[in-house]
């Protein structure tokens, strides 16, 4: 913990996560107006008003990006939570007990990893008709889960011959609660950085349904602003803030996803520490 | 020759699941897209086609689903993927045939370059750990594998083609004279240079991330400390003891990402309109044109699958202790 502290990566990234999260839950008390109004002039550039202009389509940016904050951050963080419980049986339980089940589960596991994900996730979401988030963040959960499975799986493997294992074995524990209360705390770090892990791959590739226009384009997120952005010229009208702002907000959280998910990776594996 | 052996089945028993989940997941979707297809083309394609779809969907037909099956396997390899619905009456192989380089081109060239760079990055990053190279070049890569590769696409528009006017603002071509020509053979550098500089700056910051994480792990193993202890020069410990032992691991990374950079060559495309398999697949898919989206999701997968299983392959070369089975 205190190393997690004295870490100036982790605390960049838990700052970056904090700063979202607080938008995310005063959205209504931070945007001046509502992010589906389409009652103002279009195309207004910066003012006291319209801190950061208008869109083509009359909405207020500011707005839209305050609330936006809250459709990236949900799906990233659901995402990251169903695919880490999918990580735990797959990979963490799999390897745990060996046998044909891990067989079973390491070969599923390596058909998902070669499958090219975001263009499986592309494929799919084509195919579903109704695509709110619930849809949206099971696509991503199935093609998401299996690279973290694999680190998992080896790390829970390499736990399985520990002597402190072997005596809960040996006292009798039922195999569930060994995995359940010895191996998974001490993979705690690991899991950790892939849950981070997760969440940015979902932020990443539910922005990029949604400006592909396969999401839900009609939800104020991050992803469709700049899908409305681009299918509405906004590069060639110069409206260049209707852009840049929500590409800016992605790449902030997904930076606050990712180096939380390189400083625990770091904090559990002290080699790779700089100083 | 057992290792070969299991890459190669792994390779089709891989292949067999995604033909498969490519013939299921029509059909197993709520809401009956294929029907919703129909519908939609319903008087823009002639009968006859429409009759052949309806076949290989399965709809009028009095096969099962299990003869269904049998019958699109046997389609799919033998290369009869049918016309396209978007682009009727073109092919779909024929399609796919003209969009196969553009793409190839673009992904190679990305990845390729990507994966240079950033081990050699990463390489220099864990030499010189904690030094100030290494502490701007961790968040940065942090970063550029946090970038949505669309919105870098669009900035770079922005700035070089719309702004600046250094490059063409889209497309693959100018005239469309091809590779005939050199003035052609330039046109196509020149629109193929702000697509692959995207691709590449994306792709970049995993490779630098895991090469410096790989190496740092090789840097402290105990060869490694005895040949610095016995005076071998610096540079010759950083080249031929760690970073050479610190790529291998890398190579395996470098083929599963190829499905991510394929992915991403698919958003590229579509911001710069490049005539490739991703914008392709981007057509098809907003145009609901199943036939031409199967295929080429088949394609993609193909490729990803097969440059996984050249790999494995250079493995045996590059790593003895696979060539002999773990025996010494």
């Amino acid at each position: 913990m205190k190393t997690f502290l004295h870490n100036r990566r982790a605390m960049t990234g838990l700052g970056l996560l904090v700063f979202f999260a607080i938008v995310a839950i005063f959205s209504s008390s931070i945007a001046p107006y509502s992010p589906t109004d389409i009652n103002f002039t279009p195309m207004l550039g910066f003012s006291a008003k319209h801190l950061l202009g208008s869109t083509p389509q009359g909405q207020d940016i500011f707005s839209q990006l305050v609330y936006g904050t809250r459709d990236s951050l949900l799906v990233g963080v659901v995402t990251a939570a169903i695919i880490t419980a999918i990580q735990l049986v797959t990979g963490v339980f799999a390897g745990y007990i060996g046998g044909w089940i891990d067989g079973l589960f390491s070969a599923v596991t390596n058909i998902f990893l070669v499958l090219p994900g975001l263009v499986l996730l592309i494929v799919i979401t084509s195919y579903v008709s109704s695509k709110g988030l619930p849809e949206i963040i099971a696509v991503l959960a199935i093609t998401g889960w299996a690279w973290g499975a694999r680190v998992l799986r080896s790390q829970a493997m390499s736990l399985r011959d520990r002597p402190y294992i072997e005596a809960a074995r040996m006292s009798g524990e039922r195999r569930w609660r060994i995995v359940v209360a010895h191996v998974v705390p001490n993979m705690s770090g690991i899991l950790l950085a892939n849950f981070f892990g997760a969440a940015l791959y979902a932020i990443l590739g539910e922005a990029g349904l949604d400006f592909l226009g396969l999401g839900n384009i009609n939800e104020v997120s991050w992803g469709s602003m700049l899908y409305w952005a681009q299918s509405g010229n906004a590069l060639l009208l110069g409206e260049w803030a209707y852009l840049l702002f929500p590409g800016v907000c992605i790449l902030l959280l997904g930076t606050g996803f990712g180096l939380l998910n390189f400083a625990v990776d770091e904090i559990s594996d002290p080699r790779l520490r700089g100083f | 020759m057992r290792y070969i052996l299991k890459r190669f089945l792994a390779l089709l028993l891989t292949g067999w699941v995604a033909l498969t989940a490519n013939f299921a997941l029509p059909r197993l979707m709520p809401g009956n897209p294929i029907q919703a297809m129909f519908a939609r083309f319903q008087g823009k394609i002639n009968p006859q086609a429409a009759n052949a779809l309806e076949i290989a969907f399965g709809l009028k037909t009095k096969q099962g689903i299990i003869g269904q099956y049998f019958t699109y396997l046997g389609h799919t390899l033998t290369g009869n993927f049918g016309f396209s619905l978007v682009f009727f009456p073109e092919k779909v192989t024929t399609l796919i045939g003209q969009a196969l380089p553009w793409t190839l081109g673009l992904v190679g060239f990305a990845t390729i370059l990507s994966f240079i760079i950033g081990t050699a990055i990463g390489a220099l990053a864990a030499w010189r750990r904690g030094g100030a190279f290494d502490s701007v070049m961790v968040p940065m890569g942090v970063m550029m594998g946090a970038m949505p590769v669309f919105w870098i696409g669009l900035l770079v528009v922005y700035v070089f083609a719309f702004k600046l006017g250094w490059f063409p603002i889209i497309g693959s071509q100018g005239g469309g004279q091809g590779l005939q020509s050199i003035s052609g053979f330039a046109e196509v550098i020149d629109h193929a240079i702000l697509p692959a500089i995207t691709l590449t700056v994306v792709s970049l910051g995993g490779y630098i991330i895991l090469m410096r994480n790989n190496m740092i792990a090789v840097l402290g193993e105990d060869y490694v400390k005895y040949a610095r202890a016995k005076g071998v020069p610096s540079g010759v410990v950083a080249y031929r003891y760690a970073a050479r032992n610190a790529i291998l691991p890398n190579l395996t990374t470098f083929a599963l990402a190829l499905g991510f950079v394929v992915a991403g060559a698919i958003f590229v495309e579509n911001v710069f309109d490049y005539p490739g398999i991703g914008l392709l697949l981007y057509q098809a898919v907003t145009g609901l044109d199943y036939p031409l989206m199967q295929a080429l999701f088949l394609i993609i997968v193909v490729g990803v699958l097969l440059a996984n299983f050249i790999v494995d392959l250079l493995y045996v070369i590059l790593d003895p202790r696979i060539r002999t089975d773990g025996r010494s």
